[in-house]
């Protein structure tokens, strides 16, 4: 029987249509991409959308960027200068960067744009006391003064969970807190305003004017080279529909398959199933540690004898043990501040002795709200497993079914649960975040401005303020063990292991390399 | 009959005013903040303050209210809070899809539920009766998203007839874009199908009761003619209400099917925006269906005078 795709090879042949064999040749030259969300937002110092980074990586460049064994290497700097006892930082652009309106990149570019994102990058926020200004020297130059060495300046230049993205200066002048209406970077792709349908469409073109260093392509670091002639995601929100465009052709990538449907997916001989992105994603169920009976840290501790990782990553990413992995401790596994000191309390995986744990500490039947984002699946799932186990240990446990929306509302809510509040909440993290106590979003402890839950420990804090200040390896790995056995003991959140997120591309896809993000240069159509 | 068409135009006023007031207030009221989900988790809570601020979510409701209203009656229905594009823009950039859906669904409905309707009463008791009745009772019971899956496992991936995703605008040729619109029209319209067959065959058997088909059939007209000019005609003004308030269906229904053959219409506007709670564009897509489905019902309600005479306005 003839297929669709088929009638119209034979009719195209016939007909000698050139317009048919026009639109191919673009579609060879596009690569069709479904995203792992929605793009409602271009500026990626605005709003900490993944899906707004992503797209942020095809038009903006970084000034250093993060390889693949997480090193920070030049990208739009030639190189950088250490003087005055580290002191002053002096770093030199490459020569040939252009803005994609035709406009050279400048330092004042530069600076403007550092200024406008560290007012929003909480990782920059702890380094910008020992700041004391930054400035353009020249064209090509510009400096950071410094009060005090800071050794980790360039991880928080060069980072990806909330990278520095350089715009021009006229555009990086716009306050913090309100959104840009321009998308004009010096990256390798340009953004298409006109083809821009949020929800449906978003399109960028090659940026025939990118000069791409001329290293390798590792990590983010390196080449970034434009192969392809345009981008083009389409947002399909149907897992199901996904994975039948992506098995019939009628798109090439797809970045965040639903971990269901990979067994399909690798069934079918056109596609390619791997894991791109290099780190994973860790679950984190987090206690409010304002109300009871989370604000006991021995019950917190009870539920965390209870606990088996296992549980929760076979729940969302399936059986097989090499789509998840077990981490027990706060630092991003295989890491260099990774360590498990003080974490046997999460290889007790006993419900009775749990149990007792908790009569112990005096748990007297309180209620424990637990809010479950039923549009979020991992999450969601994530939170029915803890909900499972809570009702096993026989708390008091009041399921709240919610949208996402709601959720991320009503963890603002300080007040008790019976005044609307909450017990316990769930979400994911991407393992960059949780690699440096410094940019540790749950381990912060510092009351009222901690993550929600706002637990309060001066140790935290203290060992926290003792690493950004550490100079050495060795410092640096002590106090992270010393925060882990502290975490441990306070236990304001369960960490609950991680899972990987393969992504799914047509065979005919090329140059697909792994990376801390999804970024499209480098690949091409065969 | 002009002075009617007038009245009840004037008469959507109110309608709408009161629409607007309702889904103000409802979003008003309804948890969740946009600033918060722009914010995202790494923000403070002073953060997010100073983004509901620049947002101006922050003003009192009446403030809030008074100013959008006083946007709409200037033509301005806002811009959207995530992607800074007016709502009027995003809004024409959706609708297409949605109303070429809707109107391709329409007339398949209508083609294939009315014969149905009047070939299963004069055929009453038989079998032909019973597979149409049976029909319905399946198009009301399979969900609308099942009925996609079914249709796009078949068509698309097993014969590689139709594609199984997206939308092509009218304007790159007819093939094109009904190639697109096929799966998704029978899918939305296995349900409105099953509704008009079914109120068809009910109109027509009370109508074919009648002494004047008895007198029709007398004096030898033809069955043909008797079914579809002389009682279909009188059967006409429950039907064409059916249709009218079938539309009501069909929008709920786009919403899924869109997002089953993900179709950039108005339906996944709408569900997009209340996940993110993005206010203007829920407020003027709503408005928008609301001022449709007045109008809707206004062409119903003209339209009785042209299939029954004693009706005049």
């Amino acid at each position: 029987m003839i297929g669709r795709r088929g009638l119209m090879a034979a009719t195209a042949a016939g007909l000698a249509m050139p317009s048919v064999v026009s639109a191919q040749g673009g579609a060879a030259r596009t690569l069709r991409v479904i995203p792992q969300a929605n793009l409602t937002s271009l500026d990626p110092v605005w709003t900490t959308a993944v899906v707004t980074r992503n797209n942020a990586f095809m038009i903006y460049d970084q000034i250093c960027a993060q390889d693949s064994k997480g090193e920070i290497r030049p990208q739009m700097a030639e190189g950088w200068e250490v003087a005055d006892g580290g002191l002053s930082v002096t770093f030199t652009l490459r020569t040939g960067l252009l803005f994609h309106d035709g406009e050279r990149v400048t330092a004042r570019d530069c600076v403007a744009s550092i200024d406008r994102w560290s007012k929003r990058d909480p990782f920059m926020q702890v380094l910008q006391p020992s700041v004391a200004e930054v400035t353009a020297l020249d064209d090509r130059r510009f400096r950071f003064r410094l009060h005090r060495p800071v050794p980790l300046l360039l991880a928080a230049l060069g980072q990806t969970q909330f990278p520095c993205f350089i715009m021009p200066e006229r555009i990086a002048r716009t306050d913090a807190f309100t959104q840009i209406r321009e998308a004009v970077g010096s990256g390798p792709f340009r953004f298409l305003p006109n083809e821009w349908n949020p929800g449906q469409r978003s399109v960028w073109a090659k940026h025939e004017g990118y000069v791409p260093r001329q290293e390798a392509v590792d990590g983010l670091a390196g080449g970034r080279v434009p192969r392809i002639d345009r981008v083009e995601w389409t947002v399909i929100t149907d897992p199901a529909t996904s994975a039948n465009a992506m098995m019939l052709g009628e798109q090439d990538y797809w970045e965040y398959p639903l971990h269901d449907l990979l067994g399909l997916m690798r069934r079918n001989r056109e596609l390619v199933v791997e894991q791109r992105l290099m780190d994973g994603t860790y679950g984190i169920a987090r206690f409010n540690t304002l109300h009871p009976p989370f604000n006991n840290p021995a019950i917190r501790r009870a539920v965390a004898m209870a606990l088996d990782q296992r549980d929760y990553l076979t729940s969302v990413a399936g059986a097989d043990p090499a789509g998840w992995g077990v981490c027990e401790g706060v630092f991003t596994c295989d890491t260099p501040m990774a360590n498990d000191a003080g974490s046997e309390i999460l290889r007790t995986r006993n419900i009775d002795r749990a149990k007792a744990a908790l009569a112990a500490a005096g748990y007297n039947g309180e209620k424990v709200v637990l809010i479950a984002p039923g549009d979020y699946p991992q999450i969601n799932t994530l939170s029915l497993v803890t909900a499972d186990l809570l009702k096993r240990l026989g708390m008091n446990l009041e399921l709240v079914a919610a949208d996402w929306g709601t959720l991320i509302q009503r963890r603002t809510s300080k007040e008790p649960v019976e005044r609307g509040g909450w017990s316990i909440i769930h979400t994911t993290s991407s393992g960059q975040s949780l690699t440096l106590p410094v940019t540790h979003l749950f381990l912060r402890a510092n009351g009222p401005n901690a993550w929600f839950g706002w637990p309060d420990d001066t140790e935290i804090e203290r060992l926290r303020a003792e690493w950004v200040a550490a100079a050495t390896p060795a410092e640096h790995r002590r106090i992270a063990e010393a925060l882990n056995r502290r975490a441990m003991e306070t236990m304001h959140y369960l960490p609950l292991g991680y899972y990987w997120q393969p992504s799914v591309w047509r065979r005919n896809v090329t140059g697909v390399f792994r990376a801390p993000a999804t970024v499209f240069w480098n690949m091409g159509k065969a | 009959m002009f002075a009617y068409i007038v009245r009840r135009v004037l008469a959507t006023i109110p309608v709408m005013a009161i629409v607007a007031l309702f889904v103000f207030s409802l979003l008003y009221i309804a948890p969740g903040d946009p600033a918060a989900v722009i914010a995202g988790d790494q923000a403070t809570p002073a953060d997010v303050e100073r983004i509901r601020a620049s947002l101006g979510l922050d003003r009192p409701y009446l403030v809030r209210f008074g100013a959008w209203l006083w946007d709409i009656l200037r033509g301005d229905l806002g811009t959207s809070i995530f992607t800074n594009l007016p709502v009027a823009t995003m809004i024409r950039q959706r609708i297409e899809p949605t109303l070429s859906l809707m109107i391709v669904t329409l007339i398949l409905a209508v083609s294939i539920a009315v014969p149905m309707g009047v070939v299963a009463a004069w055929r009453q008791g038989t079998w032909i009766d019973r597979a149409v009745m049976g029909f319905a009772v399946l198009g009301f019971s399979v969900p609308v998203f099942v009925v996609g899956y079914v249709l796009a496992y078949i068509f698309a991936l097993e014969l590689d007839w139709l594609p199984v995703q997206g939308y092509t605008p009218f304007s790159r040729g007819f093939f094109p874009w009904m190639e697109n619109l096929i799966l998704p029209a029978v899918a939305l319209g296995s349900v409105y199908i099953a509704l008009i067959a079914r109120i068809t065959r009910a109109t027509m058997l009370e109508v074919l009761q009648q002494d004047y088909i008895r007198t029709a059939k007398a004096k030898g007209v033809g069955q043909r003619s008797i079914l579809f000019v002389h009682a279909l005609k009188n059967a006409a003004v429950p039907i064409v209400t059916v249709i009218g308030i079938g539309m009501a269906l069909l929008i709920g229904g786009a919403v899924v099917t869109e997002s089953v053959f993900a179709i950039p219409g108005l339906g996944r506007l709408t569900v997009d925006a209340i996940l993110r709670r993005d206010y203007p564009v829920i407020q003027g897509v709503v408005l928008l269906f609301s001022f449709i489905y007045v109008l809707v019902n206004l062409a119903i309600d003209l339209a009785y005078t042209l299939f029954d005479p004693r009706i005049r306005y």
